[in-house]
């Protein structure tokens, strides 16, 4: 079922396109990351998804009622704004207590309710922002480089939890990221992303594109076969087998 | 009761208090203190408008206030930084105001009062679109309470959950140019801001929820309102900015309290 689509969809800001003729659907269970390199438009259309602006042209389907946990990649608290973590996971809608710690539990940040906000460290307050995504059993996750400050243990563990909600939960995840190495371990589908939906598919088919290797060049391949190499060695079963998407269906 | 001229005070003075506490706490968080400032000034321009149209004072102003929060929400994109263009609205607004009024009104206008306040000169009549005022304002910021809440700590995240932030930022905007619009009478244009950010900016020292920060901001506005009444009228000084002294030294003290209360917490985990 497709929870989100796109048709034709443009955005532009005062005359300049910053996305141009998207057609973009995500489906439930499945995991799509968006790379490209800066000012491609990868947060914009993001936020087109979520509602956050509306496009200039095209539309934006959504399912009815659809429901979407959305991980910002800054939350940017005031300090003059006291607010807890429990209370932070009451928003919109208050929870019970029992609630809350559940979902702190879920995502290894349990004791942290009565702390504040802006006292977290950047792990902590990641790991939190995914827990109030996730505390309303969303259809939809989408992460806007989710994980940007954590060092590689705690990226891996971030995106360990995902992998496990998007089994338990059956959810859509649309995840923008920087890192080519999560493209290749986390997802299901890859979008190559520059103003227009340069290529995509599987991890394996993208990066073999002509489109995908002017973008990223050579030095970031270099980078891919260092890692599948590390991948095939160290961890085979770490992840969801990228080329996966049979159980989906 | 309401014929003495300080009970009208003290109730004019408490409405405000009750209605900035809150809605000052939103501006605290969302760093809008000079867009509530330039808000402010822009109110001189509807009183200048009322007295040309003949309206009622109280309708100039909130269409004026309006207007320029409106005004400065949705201008395009420029060079300017944002606090440079309310920099120029705010002062720009203010001075063509005073020439405005001086114009129109000539001596009709105590341009004092204006900018100061005149809380003892409040009538029944005063009172009640004081209190309307807040009562919108106070009740349109708890209705609105956790929908604003989250808009503050993200608009995108507002938006997932199902919440329009445009309008709930559009709610804060209307509940600001009403404040403006009520307060004038109690502490004058140009001491508003005042209202909005000391009572918010002190309770901050102790709260650890934003429930509690503005119920704390209620209370330091309105205990500085009734107090800054006797103090203005023991020693016979203006009114309105004898209230903001008592929430400057309130400020002060609650800052002092925070320090002592951290270095003896430091004091013990050590």
């Amino acid at each position: 079922m497709k929870l989100i689509e796109t048709r034709r969809l443009g955005y532009a800001v005062n005359g300049e396109e910053i996305l141009t003729n998207i057609d973009f659907a995500i489906r439930e269970g499945e995991i799509v990351t968006i790379v490209g390199p800066n000012g491609s438009g990868k947060t914009s259309l993001l936020r087109a998804l979520i509602g956050a602006i509306e496009p200039t042209s095209g539309q934006v389907t959504r399912e009815k009622n659809l429901r979407i946990g959305y991980v910002p990649q800054k939350l940017g608290v005031d300090q003059t704004l006291p607010l807890t973590v429990g209370r932070l996971l009451s928003l919109p809608t208050r929870k019970s207590r029992d609630h809350v710690n559940k979902a702190l539990t879920s995502v290894g940040a349990d004791g942290l309710q009565r702390r504040q906000v802006v006292e977290l460290s950047g792990g902590q307050l990641q790991r939190v922002l995914l827990a109030r995504a996730l505390i309303n059993r969303p259809q939809l996750l989408v992460l806007d480089e989710a994980t940007q400050g954590l060092d590689q243990e705690g990226q891996s563990a971030f995106f360990r939890i995902i992998a496990k909600k998007r089994e338990e939960l059956n959810c859509g995840v649309v995840m923008v990221s920087h890192d080519l190495h999560i493209v290749m371990s986390a997802s299901d589908r890859v979008v190559c992303l520059n103003r227009h939906i340069c290529c995509q598919g599987t991890p394996e088919a993208v990066t073999s594109e002509q489109q995908w290797q002017d973008l990223f060049g050579v030095a970031n391949e270099g980078m891919f076969a260092l890692y599948r190499h590390k991948h095939q060695q160290d961890s085979p079963d770490q992840y969801q087998n990228p080329t996966a998407v049979a159980h989906n269906a | 009761m309401l014929d003495d001229f300080l009970i009208r005070a003290a109730f004019a003075g408490v409405g405000v208090a009750v209605a900035t506490a809150p809605l000052g706490c939103f501006v605290v968080w969302h760093r809008m203190v000079y867009f509530s400032d330039a808000t402010a000034h822009a109110a001189i321009l509807g009183v200048a408008l009322a007295l040309l149209l003949e309206a009622p004072i109280f309708a100039g102003t909130l269409v004026a206030a309006l207007a320029m929060a409106l005004a400065v929400t949705f201008m395009g994109r420029n060079i300017y930084a944002f606090d440079t263009i309310l920099g120029v609205m705010a002062h720009s607004a203010l001075a063509i105001g005073l020439v405005a009024v001086s114009l129109i009104g000539g001596v009709r206008v105590d341009l004092h009062s204006l900018l100061f306040g005149d809380i003892l000169a409040v009538s029944r009549n005063d009172l009640i679109i004081i209190w309307l005022g807040a009562a919108v304002v106070f009740g349109l910021t708890i209705w609105r309470w956790s929908p604003l809440l989250i808009t503050t700590l993200n608009p995108d995240v507002a938006q997932a959950a199902g919440i329009d932030s445009r309008r709930e930022s559009f709610f804060l905007t209307l509940s600001l140019a009403v404040t403006v619009a009520v307060a004038i009478k109690v502490v004058g244009i140009l001491l508003i801001g005042a209202l909005l950010v000391i009572p918010a900016a002190s309770a901050r020292c102790f709260a650890r929820t934003p429930e509690v920060m503005a119920a704390l901001a209620v209370l330091f506005g309105v205990v500085s309102a009734i107090a800054g009444l006797r103090v203005s009228f023991f020693y016979d000084t203006p009114s309105g900015p004898t209230i903001v002294c008592l929430l400057a030294l309130i400020f002060t003290l609650t800052n002092i309290g925070r320090s002592l209360r951290r270095a003896r917490a430091e004091r013990v985990s050590h």
